[in-house]
């Protein structure tokens, strides 16, 4: 551990290792994530970008290592819900919303705010109406609202998500594989989203589409068998031998 | 802004369902009291108690509708929040029978004093005084609930496995009812009442006041229910049925709410056990068995789950099927509620609200409003 780094980094992963059944999803990885910093991470299939994740939102417990948030707080002793209450917002590789329920309803369900019973049994709605009319045309499901979730494209139920968590308004995104499933003009309209809700927040995206990642324009991570591999812009990624042999060259 | 919470549930669909409930809530006893036997439109004193029962089922299956309609969470033990609260209001008549019994004990149960017992053990004080049973009534199976679901919810257990604790529950609560030791009539249970609230049990008066106490209180149970479900905690409940880890992710305490619900719903099924048992007469440990709850979860299967209205229905239609059938051919009654279970599963996977709600949206092939809270079909 180093005290120093960590008081000064908004999300200090060291020496994390997570293990399925004997097999090492994460092995030994470190990397720390500054205030109000974008980062990409990339790398091939299996390599434990998602695990990282899950690690970080309280899903998976790591078997070694430590995660610290905030410069303070230890997310391995935290769950799910305390985490998320921290300020961490995560999108799933699969996107996950809440299908029986309307646009309109999971973003409502997202909106910050208390978020024990006794408060949202007795809450009003309003407050929060325009914020959610706004978060509707930022990802451009103004004229859906009122359908249900599980009515929408592939796509657009990416952007939901994404929608969800400009709700959640947290300190901390992760994004897992955004644009999977989007056309090519879509991706580029995500960068875009992406981009802008960078500037007000922290946010880490997990990748595989490059041209993607380029767009984005920020310093990248590659992971391979559950390590840092190498890490800088994407030219200096690329430019790596031991990134193309594991990734690029494949 | 608290104050104006039960109104919430108040919309079009809500108040028709209220004026329908209590207007049979005062129609039934009337036509019983004031149009004389003989006249094709009198209603026979039997009826009065058979139809004010259907509507203590109908409490109990909208309590279950709470917690699995809603949050997913299939207990198969309700019928012992039921039994609980019955078994509250059993000890409260017990006590109002006095020295009437037969063998004149003013302080003891007749089965007390059968089991030479000298006094009344400590967990019946207080059960002489109605307010003190009806404070049981809702406290009891609410707080067996909380402490179950404490446990449980706590610890992650879901799906079937939380539905065979449930099951359990109300398997050793059968047991520990059945032992005469335990101090509630064993496998008799509590029985022969006189009065109530100083009223004799049995008088129509009684009767029709009781019929519409069961009435009321499915009003309000539809009303709360109702209010819940439309408020923004009814829509983190859809999203745990639906998704229970990613509301984790957004910050819901999945374990609270459950808790909530569940408790909620227990205290509901109470107190419809508690205006079921002056109606029939009798509670005995037969209530706990756990066919008993597999059976109410039927009704609410039937009816449409997620519903909320599905459920008084399938309570009542099932529970008539059930007079019917048992007085007719009594041997064939668990096989028609065998068949009923599977052809609804098979036929009519959201029940029949939610069939006729899919069908009247086919029927006008206008792309309405999509109801938000119908749930997936079986799971
Ligand atoms: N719950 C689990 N049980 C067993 N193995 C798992 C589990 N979760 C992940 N793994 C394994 O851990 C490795 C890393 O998985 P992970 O999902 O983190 O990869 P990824 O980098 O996100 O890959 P992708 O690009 O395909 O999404 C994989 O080999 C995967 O099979
Ligand atoms: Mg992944």
């Amino acid at each position: 551990m180093n005290p120093d780094l960590m008081t000064r980094t908004l999300l200090y992963l060291d020496g994390v290792s997570v293990s399925f059944d004997g097999f090492r999803a994460l092995n030994n990885l470190s990397f720390t994530i500054l205030p109000g910093e974008m980062r990409a991470i990339i790398g091939p299939n299996g390599a434990g970008k998602t695990t990282m994740m899950d690690v970080v939102t309280g899903k998976t417990r790591p078997d070694a290592g430590h995660v610290i948030f905030d410069g303070k707080v230890d997310l391995t002793k935290q769950d799910e819900a305390a985490i998320a209450s921290l300020g961490i917002g995560r999108k799933f590789q699969k996107p996950t919303v809440f299908e029986s329920h309307t646009v309109w309803d999971n973003l409502d369900l997202a909106i910050e705010g208390a978020r024990d019973p006794a408060s949202t049994l007795f809450h009003m709605e309003g407050e929060e109406r325009d914020r959610i009319e706004e978060i509707l045309g930022i990802v451009r499901l103004r004229e859906r609202r009122y359908e249900l979730a599980g009515a929408l494209s592939h796509g657009q139920k990416q952007w939901l998500e994404i929608g969800m968590l400009l709700a959640q308004n947290p300190k901390l995104l992760l994004v897992d594989e955004p644009v999977a499933g989007m056309t090519d003009a879509e991706t580029a309209e995500t960068a875009d989203l992406l981009r802008e809700i960078a500037r007000t927040h922290s946010v880490v995206v997990v990748e595989h589409d490059m041209t993607f990642v380029r767009d984005l324009g920020v310093k990248v991570t590659v992971l391979h068998e559950g390590s840092v591999l190498a890490e800088g812009s994407l030219d200096h990624v690329s430019a790596d031998p031991r990134v193309v042999e594991v990734y690029l060259g494949r | 802004m608290k104050g104006g919470f039960l109104l919430r549930g108040l919309d079009r669909g809500g108040l028709i369902f209220l004026a329908i409930v209590l207007g049979v809530g005062i129609l039934v006893p009337a036509l019983n009291l004031l149009v004389p036997p003989g006249n094709p439109f009198h209603v026979p004193g039997y009826a009065v108690s058979l139809v004010g029962k259907y509507l203590c089922f109908a409490l109990l299956a909208l309590s279950i509708d709470l917690v699995w309609g809603y949050c997913g969470i299939l207990s198969l033990g309700h019928g012992a929040f039921f039994a609980l609260g019955g078994y509250a209001m059993g000890m409260y008549l017990m006590r109002q029978i006095g020295a009437r019994g037969v063998y004149a004990n003013p302080e003891l149960p007749d089965f007390m004093v059968f089991l030479n017992w000298k006094e009344l053990p400590w967990y019946w004080y207080g059960f002489d005084q109605f307010w003190f049973a009806a404070i049981m009534v809702i406290a009891v199976p609410g707080a067996l609930a909380f402490l179950l679901g404490w446990f449980a919810f706590r610890s992650r257990v879901t799906g079937v496995y939380l539905s065979i604790i449930t099951q359990a529950m109300t398997f050793a609560l059968l047991l520990a009812f059945f032992r005469n030791d335990m101090g509630f009539g064993g496998n008799n249970g509590l029985t022969d009442f006189k009065d109530i609230l100083g009223y004799p049990v049995q008088a129509a008066g009684t009767r029709a006041t009781l019929f519409f106490a069961s009435a009321l209180a499915l009003a309000l149970g539809f009303l709360l229910c109702r209010a819940i479900i439309r408020s923004k905690l009814g829509k983190v409940l859809i999203a745990i049925r639906d998704a229970e880890s990613r509301t984790r992710f957004l910050g819901y305490r999945v374990e609270h709410y459950k808790l909530f619900v569940f408790t909620l719903s227990a205290c509901m099924a109470g107190v419809a056990g508690a205006l079921y048992v002056p109606q029939v007469g009798i509670i005995n440990p037969s209530e706990f068995s756990p066919a008993q709850s597999i059976e109410m979860v039927i009704w609410v299967a039937v009816g449409g789950r997620g519903t909320l209205i599905g459920p008084v229905i399938g309570a009542i239609l099932v529970n008539f099927g059930k007079t019917y059938f048992t007085a007719a051919i009594p041997d064939f009654w668990l096989f028609a509620l065998g068949g009923l279970f599977i052809a609804v599963t098979l036929f009519l996977p959201k029940g029949i609200v939610g069939a006729v709600t899919d069908w009247t949206k086919r029927y006008r092939k206008t792309p309405s409003r999509p109801d938000p809270v119908a749930p997936k079909p079986a799971e």
